[in-house]
């Protein structure tokens, strides 16, 4: 062992020693002649193939028009489906056609020698250099830039500046009012109704049975139901109405009488990023984000029970009015959805 | 005759475009331009292709798009949907696919186009970064690249919104409540972008113009300056005989590569239209038109928006505190800007901190074979295997509902995943690397094996093995092994302490991290060496040419004697 130790020794000596002692460059490789280089009948070939790829293409391109203007579809999904399948083919052999007789002509007949061209160094050379310097030089010193120092702050400052003209009406205006409280307030308010979403018929606490989930939006006048308006505020009023056995349900002592007879409205935007929560399991009580799965115990608050919100959803505390329908008790008590850095002042 | 009339027409065009132009210079300087050839060299062909086949179907969709919010009935060819509510954008996304003959078939293409667009760029990204294609004199044009990166996704995700449905209206929705996680500014970002309330009226004029004027304008200008630097700096070339940092070894542009990246325009076009044809994408019909309260189960973002999805999904809610009433949402905060910002700023990085770990000041032209640098090829895997996991963390509803798994399980396995996978994936690569590296010297020094065994008079038996040829072997010995910086001591000659040593001292760290192990090619001196012992340790049958192979941290050989177990012969 020690022999060899030895010997291996010697070489890292010799190889440090020699270490600019490299192999030599066995230069490109010969070229190796393709068939049709030699062969002029298989040079034909090559050429015929590409002639019938190209007449293919030409062939698609018209089957192309053809298709469009022979295939009318009549609105349906299938006869869509079919007419695009059609045009989608015939375009494909119309393009496919050009590009592989384009490739097949350079791999088959064009030259196919390797050559060599010498690259040069990016960098300038030193007088190249010197000369720019000098030109920039001649060019400061004609403007005087430098002897005169208030035109100087006073350009710089001349062209920072203006681009406000542009910015200040541009950035106030794009936020609309940047009214950011806005994000407290959602449509209800004591005694609006919870209906279900999407049709607005008003709910009764009678047609709740244990385990039913009703997707909720607040009672509003079919108009109002049609603008522009109301889909900004169901963006944030939208909730879920769920009816558990009251002897499953834990609630905070201050939150007793939010709900009523075991039916809870909970926030349906999640406190995460605000996706909607929709996916209610009957059997643990279980709300799941389906965006990013943060899970939420309808039977306990709607605490997170998994995933990366933080916060339950928002309660919003019910009743019952005369007729029997479900109505808020007032808004929620805390800006609902996605947390933001003021939210809590 | 016609052909004369043709050549003589030919040449007053060009005449009269040369005494304008003087054109004659660029054409005598370009038209022959050699290129080298290798298949990798096609992605970013397929990226650029692919950006202008979005350019083509993207103008054909804009003459049927409406960008506008504004709510309108529909009535149309899809019974299901006729008298809904719907906004304009949705309602021409339905005409254009349905009522438009070649609508559908432009939209489709537009679609897959996008997404190739970016899987073409990722994967021209990862053969750059693994080749090292971005050190000196490229180390700009790989920015230039990070930042058509960066303005793909942006074009992707400003592009995806437009047709208004359910599922990229949640897309908007989970970006309203990133933004509003960020600290001071948030709310007012989120009116910034939405012009009011999410949703509003006005983010889909917003992104409109973003997609169709701001992004494409800003990706033609940086993909023509990314062309310039490649006709500046003249092409890469993959390392073999004859191709030096000082030359390039190829074909002429005019008329080799004019037909193959000309007819591979054509090609790609060609796969797209197909794909278009026989692939839906996006049947927004399905989805219906956005409605802030329904969202579907297994609902994906296209795939270059996983990463940021996954990342969300696996940050655990705790991180969200209340700080002196203010709160500081670091649940979303760090999923979806420290995550990402992490990764791209590695990205961003790379070539300066390799250079500076390296303090290699030469042009390099002639590209590496990763498995000579393992550092860099280690780094490069772990750093695609975080992307994965986090990509595959974006789906993880999906794998729960196909595998019958538990998303709680899944979280948690991509959760430890995140930091364990990369960590283990970038000492595998090394390794693997390394190995490759040695394998590559006991081919070089010890020849392939054939097989043919022989029996000596004196009974020994050996197997013949074959010298390599002279292309194969410079394939294998014609890279550097770059060596740890050495630096000046902590004080000088008077004891008096120096400054930037602190510095210094880092960067040797830096360096050391990269070239600590090393295997360095074979010498000429080495072959001969083996040759000569070889047939010296006949019949010893022992050798052990291949210690000095990897120097470990303190200058002793790692390993390893394993290979001395078949011996050599001439």
């Amino acid at each position: 062992m020690s022999e060899h130790q030895k010997s291996s020794a010697d070489l890292v000596r010799a190889a440090g020693a020699g270490e600019t002692d490299r192999f030599a460059d066995p230069g490109v490789p010969a070229h190796q002649n393709r068939m049709a280089d030699t062969d002029p009948r298989a040079a034909k070939r090559a050429e015929r193939q590409v002639v019938i790829l190209f007449v293919l293409s030409i062939i698609g391109t018209i089957a192309t028009i053809v298709v469009y203007f022979a295939i009318r579809p009549d609105g349906t999904t299938a006869s869509v489906r079919n007419a695009n399948l059609a045009l989608g083919l015939t375009m494909f052999l119309s393009l496919m056609g050009i590009g592989l007789a384009a490739v097949h002509w350079a791999k088959t007949l064009m030259s196919d020698h390797e050559r060599v061209e010498e690259r040069h160094e990016q960098r300038s050379s030193d007088e190249m250099r010197a000369a720019a310097v000098t030109v920039l030089k001649d060019g400061a010193d004609d403007s005087g830039i430098a002897r005169r120092g208030v035109l100087k702050g006073a350009v710089v400052t001349a062209v920072g500046l203006f681009p406000l003209t542009i910015a200040v009406p541009l950035i106030s205006s794009v936020g609309n009012d940047w009214d950011v409280s806005k994000f407290r307030h959602t449509m209800w308010t004591k005694g609006t109704r919870l209906a279900t979403d999407p049709s607005g018929r008003p709910i009764k606490a009678a047609d709740m049975t244990i385990g039913s989930v009703v997707h909720v939006i607040p009672d509003a006048p079919e108009e109002e139901r049609r603008t522009h308006h109301w889909i900004t505020e169901k963006a944030k009023s939208v909730v879920l109405l769920i009816r558990l056995d009251p002897a499953d349900l834990q609630e905070a002592e201050d939150r007793k009488d939010w709900s009523y007879e075991g039916i809870v409205a909970y926030s349906k935007i999640c406190t995460h990023v605000g996706c909607p929560v929709a996916l209610y399991e009957q059997q643990t009580h279980h709300l799941l984000c389906p965006c990013h799965q943060s899970t939420f115990d309808v039977a306990d608050g709607a605490k997170v029970v998994f995933g990366p919100a933080k916060r339950p959803l928002p309660q919003l505390p019910i009743a019952i009015d005369d007729e029997g329908y479900l109505v808020a008790q007032d808004d929620f008590n805390e800006p609902v959805g996605p947390s933001y850095w003021e939210r809590l002042k | 005759m016609s052909t004369s009339r043709t050549e003589s027409a030919v040449a007053g065009t060009a005449d009269y475009l040369d005494q304008r132009t003087g054109i004659a210079g660029v054409v005598k300087g370009f038209a022959r331009k050699i290129f080298p050839d290798h298949w990798s060299f096609l992605l970013g062909e397929i990226a650029l292709y692919s950006f202008v086949i979005l350019i083509i179907t993207g103008v054909f969709l804009t003459m049927f798009f409406v960008p506008s919010m504004g709510l309108v009935e529909y009535e149309g060819p899809i019974a299901s949907m006729n008298g809904q509510l719907m906004s304009e954008a949705f309602a021409s996304t339905l005409d254009l696919s349905f009522e438009v003959r070649g609508g559908l078939l432009m939209r489709q293409i537009h679609h897959w186009a996008a997404l190739l667009f970016m899987a073409a760029i990722v994967t021209h990204m990862m053969r750059v970064f693994f080749t090292g294609a971005f050190r000196k004199p490229r180390e700009l044009n790989w920015m230039v690249g990070f930042l058509l990166m960066i303005l793909g996704l942006a074009a992707g995700f400003t592009g995806y919104s437009l047709p208004d449905d359910v599922l990229s209206g949640n897309g908007l929705r989970i970006t309203d409540g990133v933004v509003k996680a960020i600290p001071l500014v948030g709310s007012y970002m989120s009116y910034f972008i939405f012009g009011g309330e999410f949703p509003g009226e006005d983010i889909i004029p917003r992104l409109f113009t973003l997609h169709i004027l701001v992004v494409p304008g800003l990706i033609l200008a940086l993909v023509g300056l990314h062309l310039l630097f490649v006709v500046l700096h003249k092409h890469t070339q993959y390392p073999g005989g004859g191709r030096t940092d000082k030359n390039v070894v190829g074909f002429p542009l005019f008329p080799v590569y004019v037909a193959k990246a000309g007819g591979f325009f054509f090609i790609v076009f060609g796969v797209l239209a197909f794909m278009g044809g026989t692939m839906a994408i996006n049947n927004v019909w399905n989805y219906g038109p956005y409605d802030p309260s329904p969202v579907g189960a297994g609902a994906q973002p296209d795939w270059y928006m996983l990463f940021l999805e996954g990342s969300l999904r696996l940050m655990p809610g705790q991180t969200e505190y209340v700080i002196a009433g203010y709160t500081l949402s670091l649940n979303v905060l760090i999923p979806a800007v420290v995550v990402p910002g992490l990764l791209f700023t590695f990205l961003a990085v790379y070539p300066f901190l390799e250079a500076a770990a390296t303090k290699d000041k030469r042009e390099h032209h002639v590209l590496d074979r990763p498995r000579n640098v393992p550092v860099r090829t280690g780094l490069g895997v772990a750093f695609l295997t975080a992307f994965i996991i986090l990509a595959l963390a974006g789906s993880n509803d999906l794998i729960a509902t196909h595998f019958s798994l538990s998303i709680n399980a899944i979280t948690w396995v991509f959760r430890i995943a995140l930091f364990v996978a990369p960590v283990l994936a970038f000492w595998i690569t090394k390794r693997i690397c390394l190995g490759l590296q040695r394998k590559d010297r006991e081919l070089v020094l010890h020849g392939h094996e054939t097989g043919r065994i022989v029996r000596f008079a004196n009974g020994e038996y050996i197997e013949v093995h074959k010298p390599l040829a002279e292309e194969e072997r410079w394939l294998r010995v014609n890279y550097d092994a770059h060596r740890p910086l050495e630096i000046e001591p902590r004080e000088d000659s008077r004891g008096v302490r120096r400054k930037g040593f602190r510095k210094d001292q880092a960067l040797q760290r830096l360096s050391r991290f990269f070239y600590e192990d090393r295997v360095e090619p074979v010498t000429p001196l080495e072959l001969a060496a083996a040759h000569s012992h070889g047939e010296h340790d006949q019949l010893k049958g022992h050798s052990s040419d291949s210690s000095l192979a990897i120097v470990g941290p303190d200058g002793t050989g790692l390993d390893d004697h394993a290979q001395d177990d078949h011996e050599q012969n001439h």
